[in-house]
This record gives C-alpha cells, structure tokens and sequence, in this order.
C-alpha cells in the first residue's frame, strides 16, 4: 500500500493527507481527516450524502479520490458557518424546520450553497432540480425547497442593503 | 476496492506512453462517475489509473465555423451545456449533457467517458450519433477517427485497443440556417435516472419541409442504434402529423429492446415511437427559429 | 400552505410554538455524530460475505486463505453463534425467534436470500477486510428459489424450512407460517343485502424504508466480560436485548450507546450488523466497526412485505358498506413474521362495516426478512380496500369523501378486531379535506384527475422512562432513552418546559444509552411523543411536585399550599414575593439538595390516527407516466406539539407513500437475483418528482393522553398509494390494481383501456 502525500486546501486551510489512490476523498475527509460532517450514503453517487464544493463545484465525494484533489480548494458543511455565525442557509433549515434525521442536511446545505451561489434568486423548479441529486427521505422535500427560497431571499435583502449602503457612502 | 497505483499525465505523449506501459491493466480516469462505481463493484480492476484531466487536449472545447465543434474527452458536462457554441448550434447536444445524472455528477462526467464506458443508455452518445460526431483516438504508433456510431460495440465494449486513448470528439459544423437538432429520454423519475429510451435526432429543413433527418435510439439494443428507415422516410416530407407517426413507427421497428429491470421490451418499443416523435417536433421548432 | 385547526382555548405556552429543534445546530454544522462517525482506537473494520444465491445449501466454508492475508484478525460463520431457542420470547414491544433472528444474523446450513449474511471478518483496514472476504470460498448447492407467495402458497412449492408448521396444516411442511382470520357478523348475508358489490384482486411489490443512512455498528469487548455497542438505532434497548439473545451473553453484560440515527422508518428496529461486530470484537479484544454498503441494505436489511390481496365489498343503495371480506397474503421474507396480521387489523379500521370476514397469511420467502415499516401492513391493504371503496362510491353517484364519512368510524365504533372506539378523529381528517382549498379548487386540463383515500394506524403506548433534572441556574435537562427519529426530542423538551414554566430552549433533552435509563421500548409505533411525551410530563410533573416542597420549605408551610402560577411559585398568606424557579433552583442546596424528577410508564390510553389524503396527477397516454400536481393530507394528531415536525411527519409519510405508489419497487430476475440495488434503480422521489405537500393538522384530543397526543409518525403512509390511484382512474379511466403504478403498467392499463391490447400489436 503506497501512500500519496497530497496537499490541498480544505474550508480555506492549507491541508496535507497521506492516502492510498484506492481511498475516496470522502474516506480521506471522514477517516483520515475526522471531518465526519460529510457523510456516506451510497458511494454510488446517487444520494448526495457527501456533496462537497471541489473547486467552486459541487461534487460527489465519494466519486472523487483523494489523490485527484491534489492542489484544489474544497468546502464541507464544517467550513460553512463563521465560527459560531451561522449562514443564512443553516438558519432558514434550522427555522424552516427544513431537517428530521439530518444526515441528508449537509449534502443540501452544499448543493444549496453551490445553487445560490450562481443562481442568487431560483425558481421553486430550479431549486427542486439543482437538489436532485440530493435524496431526503424524511421530509418530502416540502420544507427544504422552502428554506433554501427563504434563504435566497434573505441573501439578496443582504446584498441589496449592503450594497446600497456602500452606495450612500459613495454618495 | 482493490488496489492500483495513480498516475496523473500532464501531456498526451506522457498519457499514451503509460497506457502502452500498463497495456490492459490500466484504465483512463475521467470523471470517474462510471469509473470509481464500477472498480468499487469489482466489475472492473485496473491496476493503474491514469488521470487524462490535466491534458490539454482532453480538456479543451472549441468551435469554428470550418471544422465544427471540438470536444476533448474530459471536459465535463456542466462545460458543455454551458458553452455557447453547444447552446447555439448543438442544443441536441445540450440537451443530452443537461440530463446525465444530477448537477454533481454535471461536474465531473464527462462526454468522453460517457461514450467510453459502452452504456447503451449513455444520454450523449444518441445525440452525438445524430450530429455525426466522430471520435479521435490516439495510440501508440498513430492516431486514428472513428465515427461515434461506431465507436461502441457491444455493452461495455468499444473499438479502443489496449493502449488506445480517447482523446476528443469532433462535431462537424451544422449545416447553414435552418437546421437544429434534439435529445429526449424517458425516465420514470424527473431527474437522476437512467435512460428507458433515448432518441436523438438531428434535422435540416427547408421551411416546413425536411431536407435530412439523423434518428438515433438509446437503451433500445445492445449498443446505439441508427433509425435508418425513419429518417430516410421523412427526407423531402412535410414534418405532419402522419408523417411524425410513421416515422416514429419506423423507428419503433428498428428498436431492439429487450426485457430488464429497467423497462419491458414492449414498453421501451412503444416509447421509442413516442420519443421519436416529440425529438422530431423539438428540432423542428428550433429550427424554425434558427 | 399548512394550516392548523388548533384548538385555541388550549392554553399552552409551550406546547403548539415552532421553536429552533434542539440538535439543529449540530445538524446543520456536521457536528452531529452518527453511529458511522465513530472511531476509535486500535478498530478493526468488519464485512459480512453474503450469499449470491436466493436459495441454496450451504456445503462448505473454506476461509483459510482469508485468515493468512496480512491484518485479517478474524473470521466468524455460522457456527460461532449458539443455536437460538425455536419459540417466540418477548422483548420489550414485540416478540423475537432467537432461532430465525440468529439464522438471519449469520446464515447456518442454508442461504435463504441473496445477500443472506454466510460469513464476516475483521482486519485492520477496511480495503483489507473487503479483499478478505474474496479469498472465503463457500461451496453451494442451488435449490429453486420461491420469490412470490403465490408460488410459495403452492401444492409443490420448494419448502424454505423443512421444520416449520402451521397450526392449521398439522405436521405437513409449508411456507405458510400462519393464518390469521377475523370475523364479524354474516358477509353472505351482508353481500346479499348490498345493492352494489364490487370484487377485485391487487398485487403490490416489495418496498424499502430507504432511509439514507446505512446500518453501522461498533462494538468494543473488554476482558471484565463487558461489551459496548455504538449504533444508530430506534431501539437501543432491543439491541441489547437481541445481541444478547444471538450471542447467549447475559443482556446486563452490553450496553448499547445510541447514536445520532439518519433515519429509520422501523428498518432499524431490528439487528444485523451489532451482533456481528460484538461477535468480531470478543474475537480478537479489539473494537470491530461494521458499515453496509447501499446494496447491502438493500438486499439484507428489512425492507416491507410485497403482497397479494383481494377484496369484496358490497353496498346497500343509500352507499352503507354492509359486508366486506378481504384475504391478504404478505411475503415475510426468508422467516416468519410479515406485518400481514396489522394489515387485517387495519384494512377496514376507519370504517362501521356490520359484516367482516378477513383472511390473513404470513408467508416465507427467498426474500430478505422483511421488517417495520411505517404503520407496517397497513398501506398494501388500505391501497386495495381504499381503491374498492373509491369505486363502490362511483358505482352509487356519492362524492368519495362523502362515502368515507357516512360509513366512517366514530366514538362507538367497534373496532373490526378490539374494542370500540374512544374518541377518534376520522370524520374530521374527511371534513378537513373536503373543506380545503384543495378539494375546493377546480382541476382542469386534460388527462388529469383528482383522488382521495385514507388511512388508519393503531400507534403504540409501551414502556418509556424520562428524568427531569433542574439545573443550577433554573434550567432543565430531560433525559430519555428514545432515539429522536423525527423530531421528539424537540416534543420532549416542550413538554417539560410547558409544566416547568420554562422556555423551550432552557430545557436540554438527552438521549442516553441502556445503562443509564430505564428501559425504554423501540422508538417505533408513533410512540414517542405519546409514550415517552407521557414519562417526560409525569418526571416533570414530579420535578415540579420537589419543587414545591423546596419553596414550602423555604416559606415553611405545606407544599400543598404552593402554588405555580405563570411561571411563579407562589403559597397563600405568605408575605415574601414570588420566586422564579431560577430564584428557587439557587435554593435547592439549602433545602435538600438536587431535583430530579423520575417517571416510568407502559403507557396506556393509546388514541388511534387517521389521515385523509387528497391527491391531483397528470397522465401522460403516450408513456403512462404519472406527475403529482397537487397534494393535501389532513391527520389527527390529538395534540400537536410541535407543529413544524407533526408537518415534517405528515409530508414524509406522504413522500414515502407516493414512492411505493409510483416506481418503488424490489426487482428479482428468474434466480432471485435482486436486479435494483442501489439508490438509482430503486426509484425513490427525488425534488423534482414531488409538489409542495400541504397539511392540515387536525386535533382531536386523545383522551387517553394528559395533553391529547395521539403520535403521527405513521399514518400519513397509508393513503396516497390508494389516493394516486383514484386520481389516476379519474384522469384517464383505469383503475390500477398493482403497486407500483409505474409507466410500463399504467401504459398498459391505458392502451389496453383503450381497445390496444399491446402497444407492439401495431408495429
């Protein structure tokens, strides 16, 4: 078992890991790095459980292997939130009561992330098709498509108000 | 999962070298979306894998106006139904990128693999076929074009041999104003989901008439197939009603489904017609505005 | 939009508010730790070898070579485990074969299902123990796999085992492992007194929970003979329990620590890998982790019982349903034990029907042991006897709602198989739909239609323990041991701060494991809010009782005199001011110490559910295939405690229901081979395959309950299969009468409705 030192930046830290080419970048998150936030569903690529952003792109960890992110920058759900500031995207799924069991609730919070990052004001059948590769099975997706809306909203208030405060300054 | 070593090539010489290396043992990484399942299945076991992702030539997607559309290997789907030129002139092609698995696999599967990997229910590939796409292949001694129609040959099999590179794709430019072409599949979910059938097909038109139609059928045989009798049908005709159903017809007969858990042949058979038809319609209405 | 009939006069401060779920920060920050995101030092990672047959004899383990290759640490088969007793022994809620529950574990001399566990190992990585298991060779012998019961009800069928017997059949061997029939009044007589009868047979196919997280487990074994098993489970207490049993430890030797639970549905009420871990641990005195992969939860986990079914049911010309006779056939999987005798108890259970006779057989399979599903049973039968009432109610020109509440159950209504009922909310799930914008609204457009069907759930009392403990500062901790699958750990919280006179947020709810509570049944049977709800109010309820006696003490008169009021301890005549139980929790080391508050239940009073869905679909006649446009469900919950995840309940339910009623479905070829196991053939509803999914919440308080709580966990599965169905026949004039309704059989339905008799026939 030949290990690889691979160097990577992870939630905007510079990150070195020893892995094997045969471990995923989900195994070398989880068992090698003990970010367990990002979890496994599937390892088929077709529950979303382990979405990350590999750079600026939402991904299927468990898809990619560790050996292929060398260089490249990833986000997990542990990267989201400011220290104790929650986004407004963790706090639409906490106040729209967007989550039951959660191990689906990462893989959302990062597709969301990576849709409104591009797509700052979504349709109901944009959100619903940018989560499809997201499976929930507590919810009926009902409360989530509303949360990541809401959260759409409350970003744009924040923008709008920021930026026309920066506007008055100029003025 | 088995163990194998990883090599990351950043030339296309340098990747061609290692393939003749390692010979039948190794095995382009892609997206790894087919890939990394099937290793993890145990259905495939390479014990090298050459990352072909940093190579220029696979990642590159350019158009002109003379040679077409050129699609390296590796580009990923998101860049292809992102790209303008794939918008504007191919939205068959397009529409097949759009519809692979779901906005993460988008990000990382690319054409290439699609084809590759010998699914019959690759969603690119019947679009490809319609375009009359061909494939640049790279081996050891020379480089060689096969046309896409061609390139798999059974299941899980294709014309590459050991040592062989897939290195792009080329589309030929599409023919003067109004031309346009389409990509639909059935499946029983909205998203994230298989091919029961899918049909590309790719039209040139003369106001309401068709000058030349490309039908080709997925998920309905052992590899793609061309509806031959369809299109030839419809050159010259009016694209009506009856015109669309017998041509759906036609190329209903040339489907040769079979039962599995995806689908009866019967039913498959009968959806064939129904895509068919609604591909049909789809280009035409791009078309007319082209 | 969701709306909430809540009685307003109720007077709740807590109970009825949305506040934030207590373990929602650590969800939405990946700091929650589930049974996977254990580990821990010196661990070995465990894999099971499963049987590619559906049906074979097991001849020969050969694992030598496994055993040789570097950091294999051990290898265990059947012959590890010691033979279980042959009789079913109660644990906790349900009863348990320790001989089937350990065949399943670890298969003896026959495979009974592919992906039947035959062999497991343990080695230090998880790539290793995985190669390992390439190098056990298992020599077979095929026997004729018998996937259906139909084939397995047969006169010639292959016997799964050759020991089990039926009271029925005497000694002669059999697949049935038993018949169950209930019966009320004369059905010849009914059905002769009906003026319209129709009769009708269904088919519906084996369906998964499809919970998103795998089955995990981690067990450590320590030379002092005590074991610790780490997992998610709906039931700590039965795994201990059911380890124990397969292993032949004494339950007080294992302690089960629940961990976080990424979903259940009932597919994690049982054991597969927790004994085998343990097993591997006291092997090789290291911790052995075990985690399944997506296909093995599909072929070897506990998926629900497909099902034959037919129903005949007559009405008299006014539309009063006069007799019923329903014969249901579930597949239990590989051992006895299908949820077919909830499904008789459940098929006619929100209907006043005089006549009822209903058949009821529990058959084996070469199928993966089928296990819990949400209001296990019952949605296989209501999708048959719903979908018959439906056109009972056509044939005599009456609204479906209108049929379902003129021969609706109500208070007095006696139950097909028990007793009347108390106070039930039935008629006001029909009135709620049949008041909705929904069903108010037009559908227009063609090839669509609009169904209704509804649904009954027992729900569960049993055993549950809760402590309340006030901290320091006047805040609270309540501590159960009920895995919160749903959002009840939020539920438990309200209820202790509504009797505290605290805000939601200041109380802390913990989930802890076996050895630090007492035992507390399976988080399952919608039972938790109910059961466990009632523990946590009557701990809190003595925590408030302590608390008085502390402010009696401190005002030195008797407690009876101390009053709580508006979150104020008060006593008549006594001149100091009110306290806060902040100001008092201060004061509790001067009067006596800590207050905790204790309660043990095995609940009583238990109030059925209802639920009553409305559904809109389009057909496409060219593919057959399905959209839901529009959904409403109406649920009695009793009492809803926290909104939000009563809807969170009510649209899971519904999702789930709407999946085995479109495309979910265990595919098998001619070998018993499962052909779909994984998460894109099994076709679960993704985001785009559903609408928004409206809820009313009804409220009818159960009168067994200190607060009203029913539970509404379950029942919100029962009725959209029936309902899409329904929908389905008004949009495009087909009644379906196999699950799943997915294009190839709707397609059919259509082309054949239509005088096509197959969609070739003109190609």
């Amino acid at each position: 078992m030949t290990k690889e030192l691979i160097e990577a930046t992870i939630n905007g830290e510079p990150v070195e890991f020893l892995c094997e080419p045969r471990q995923s970048l989900l195994e070398v998150l989880r068992d090698v790095l003990n970010l367990t936030g990002t979890k496994e569903g599937c390892l088929t690529g077709d529950c979303g459980a382990c979405s990350v952003i590999l750079d600026g792109r939402v991904v299927c960890s468990c898809l990619v292997l560790g050996v292929e992110v060398a260089g490249g920058a990833i986000e997990t759900v542990e990267g989201l939130a400011e220290g104790t500031h929650l986004t407004e995207l963790q706090q639409t799924f906490l106040e729209d009561a967007a989550l039951q069991c959660g191990i689906c609730t990462p893989g959302f919070l990062i597709a969301a992330k990576a849709l409104l990052d591009s797509n700052p004001d979504p349709s109901e059948t944009e959100v619903r098709y940018a989560l499809a590769g997201n499976l929930c099975r507590c919810t009926g997706y009902d409360k989530i498509v509303r949360a990541v809306m809401d959260a759409a909203a409350l970003m744009r208030q924040r923008q709008s108000s920021s930026s026309s405060a920066k506007q008055g300054r100029e003025a | 999962m088995h163990e194998f070593s990883y090599y990351a090539p950043r030339s296309l010489s340098e990747a061609i070298g290692l393939l003749a290396t390692h010979g039948a043992k190794a095995r382009p990484l892609c997206g790894g979306t087919d890939l990394i399942i099937q290793m993890r299945a145990g259905a495939l076991r390479p014990t090298s894998i050459i990352d072909v992702k940093q190579i220029r030539e696979l990642r590159r997607i350019s158009f002109d106006g003379t040679t077409g559309l050129y699609l390296g290997a590796a580009v990923p789907c998101v860049e292809v139904y992102e790209n303008a030129a794939v918008l504007g002139r191919y939205p068959g092609l397009a529409d097949a990128a759009r519809l692979i698995g779901s906005v993460q696999i988008r990000h990382r599967a690319s054409l290439g693999g699609n084809l590759v990997n010998g699914s019959p229910a690759a969603d690119s590939v019947p679009a490809l076929i319609a375009l009359g796409a061909t494939a640049l292949v790279a081996g050891p001694e020379d480089e060689r074009t096969v046309p896409v129609e061609g390139f798999v040959v059974a299941p899980g099999r294709t014309v590459l041999r050991s040592g062989e590179l897939l290195v792009g794709l080329q589309v030929p430019p599409p023919p003067p104003a109004k031309s346009s072409s389409a990509y639909l599949r059935f499946t029983p979910r909205n998203e994230m989901d298989i091919a029961v059938v899918g049909v590309g097909v790719a039209l040139v038109m003369d106001g309401e008439r068709c000058l030349k139609a490309q039908i080709a059928l997925g998920a309905v045989g052992p590899t793609q197939i061309i509806a031959q009798e369809a299109a030839a049908y419809l050159t010259g005709r009016r694209l009506d009603q009856a015109a669309l159903d017998h041509a759906g017809w036609l190329a209903s007969r040339a489907a040769t489904p079979i039962d599995d858990a995806r689908g009866t042949a019967e039913f498959r058979r009968h959806i064939v017609s129904v895509l068919t038809r609604r591909a049909l319609l789809a280009a035409a209405d791009r078309a007319r505005v082209n | 939009m969701a709306t909430n009939t809540i009685d307003s006069s109720s007077g709740y401060r807590v109970i009825g508010t949305r506040p934030i779920r207590p373990d929602g920060v650590d969800k939405v920050t990946g700091r929650a730790k589930y049974g996977a995101d254990y580990a821990l030092p010196g661990m070995l990672h465990g894999k099971v070898l499963r049987s590619p047959h559906a049906h074979a004899r097991i001849k020969a383990i050969r694992f030598e070579r496994a055993l040789k290759l570097p950091g294999v640490k051990a290898v265990v088969t059947g012959k590890d485990l010691p033979e279980g007793e042959n009789k079913s022994v109660p644990l906790g809620e349900m009863s348990v074969n320790p001989r089937y529950l350990g065949h399943n574990i670890l298969a003896r001399d026959k495979a009974l299902y592919q992906g039947h566990a035959v062999a497991a190992v343990a080695a230090v990585g998880l790539h290793i123990a995985e190669q390992a298991l390439e190098l056990i060779e298992i020599e077979y012998e095929l026997l004729p796999p018998v996937m259906t019961v139909d084939e397995a009800m047969a006169n010639s069928a292959p016997i799964l085992d050759p020991e089990l017997r039926n009271e029925e059949q005497g000694d002669e061997p059999t697949n049935i492992a038993k018949h169950t029939q209930l019966k009320r009044g004369e059905t010849e007589a009914g059905f002769k007194s009906a003026q319209t009868v129709v009769e009708r047979e269904f088919r519906t196919a084996m369906v998964h929970q499809g919970y998103i997280e795998p089955h995990n487990a981690l067990a450590t074994y320590g030379s002092d003979g005590r074991a610790t098993i780490y997992c998610s489970t709906q039931g700590p207490f039965e795994v201990r329990g059911m380890s124990a049993a397969v292993l032949g430890v004494p339950v007080g030797s294992i302690k089960v620590v629940p961990a976080e639970i990424g979903g259940g549905f009932g597919g994690k009420t049982t054991v597969y890998l927790e004994p085998l871990a343990l097993l591997l641990a006291m092997k090789t005195g290291r911790p052995v982790k075990m985690v399944m992969t997506r296909a093995e939860v599909l072929r070897a986990s506990g998926p629900t019982s497909g099902s034959h079914i037919k129903v005949k049911m007559g009405c008299a010309r006014d539309g009063k349903i006069t007799a019923a006779c329903v014969w249901l056939a579930y597949e239990a999987g590989a051992f006895p034990g299908s949820p077919v005798a909830a499904a008789a108890m459940t098929v006619l259970a929100p209907y006043a029907i005089p006549n009822v006779l209903i058949d009821a057989y529990d058959v084996v399979v070469n199928r993966p042991k089928t296990a819990a599903y949400r209001a296990p049973g019952a949605t296989n039968a209501a999708f048959a006897a719903e979908t018959v009432i439906d056109e009972l109610a056509e044939r005599c020109g009456i609204d479906p709602l209108e049929m379902r509440i003129l021969n609706g159950a109500r208070e007095g209504t006696p139950h097909p198989a028990g007793p009347p009922y108390r106070r039930i909310g039935f008629i006001e799930t029909c009135e709620a739909i049949k008041n909705s914008p929904h069903y108010r609204s037009e559908l227009n457009g063609a090839n669509r239609g609009r169904g209704v069907a509804s649904g009954f759930w027992f729900n569960a009392g049993m055993q549950s323990a809760a402590m309340v403990n006030i901290h320091a500062d006047g805040t609270a901790s309540v501590v159960t041991g009920s895995p919160d699958i749903g959002g009840s750990r939020a539920s438990c919280a309200m209820i202790a701060a509504e009797v505290l006179g605290l805000e939601a947020e200041e109380v802390r709810p913990v989930v802890t494991d076996t050895d630090a509570i007492g035992h507390t049944d399976v988080t399952g049977g919608s039972r938790v809010t109910f059961a466990t709800g009632m523990a946590v109010f009557q701990a809190a309820e003595d925590a408030m009782r302590q608390l008085k006696e502390r402010a009696a003490k401190l005002w030195e008169c008797k407690p009876e005199e101390v009053e709580f009021r508006a979150g104020k301890f008060f006593a008549k005549g006594n001149p100091d001011a009110p306290i806060t139980i902040k100001e008092l929790a201060k004061r509790l080391p001067r009067t006596g110490g800590p207050v905790s508050g204790r309660a043990t239940v095995n609940a009583r009073g238990v109030g059925p559910a209802f639920a009553t869905t409305c559904i809109d679909v389009e057909v496409d006649l060219d593919t057959g295939k399905v959209e839901i446009l529009r959904c409403t469900v109406a649920q009695d919950a009793g009492r809803a405690i926290h909104p939000a995840y009563v809807e969170g309940q009510m649209q899971g339910g519904t999702a789930q229901g709407i999946g085995w009623a479109l495309n979910e479905e265990y595919v098998y070829d001619a070998q018993g081979r499962m052909l779909n196991a994984g998460l894109l053939d099994y076709r679960m509803p993704t985001c785009p395959d559903l609408p928004m999914i409206e809820t009313i919440i009804v409220e009818v308080p159960n009168p067994g309950h200190p607060l009203g709580v029913r539970g509404v966990g379950e029942v919100s599965i029962v009725p959209p299969p029936a309902a899409v169905a329904n929908a389905i026949y008004r949009a495009v004039g087909v009644r379906l009468t196999e699950l799943p309704m997915s294009p190839p059989r709707v397609l059919k339905a259509i082309l054949t409705h239509s005088g096509q008799p197959s969609a070739t026939a003109w190609s």
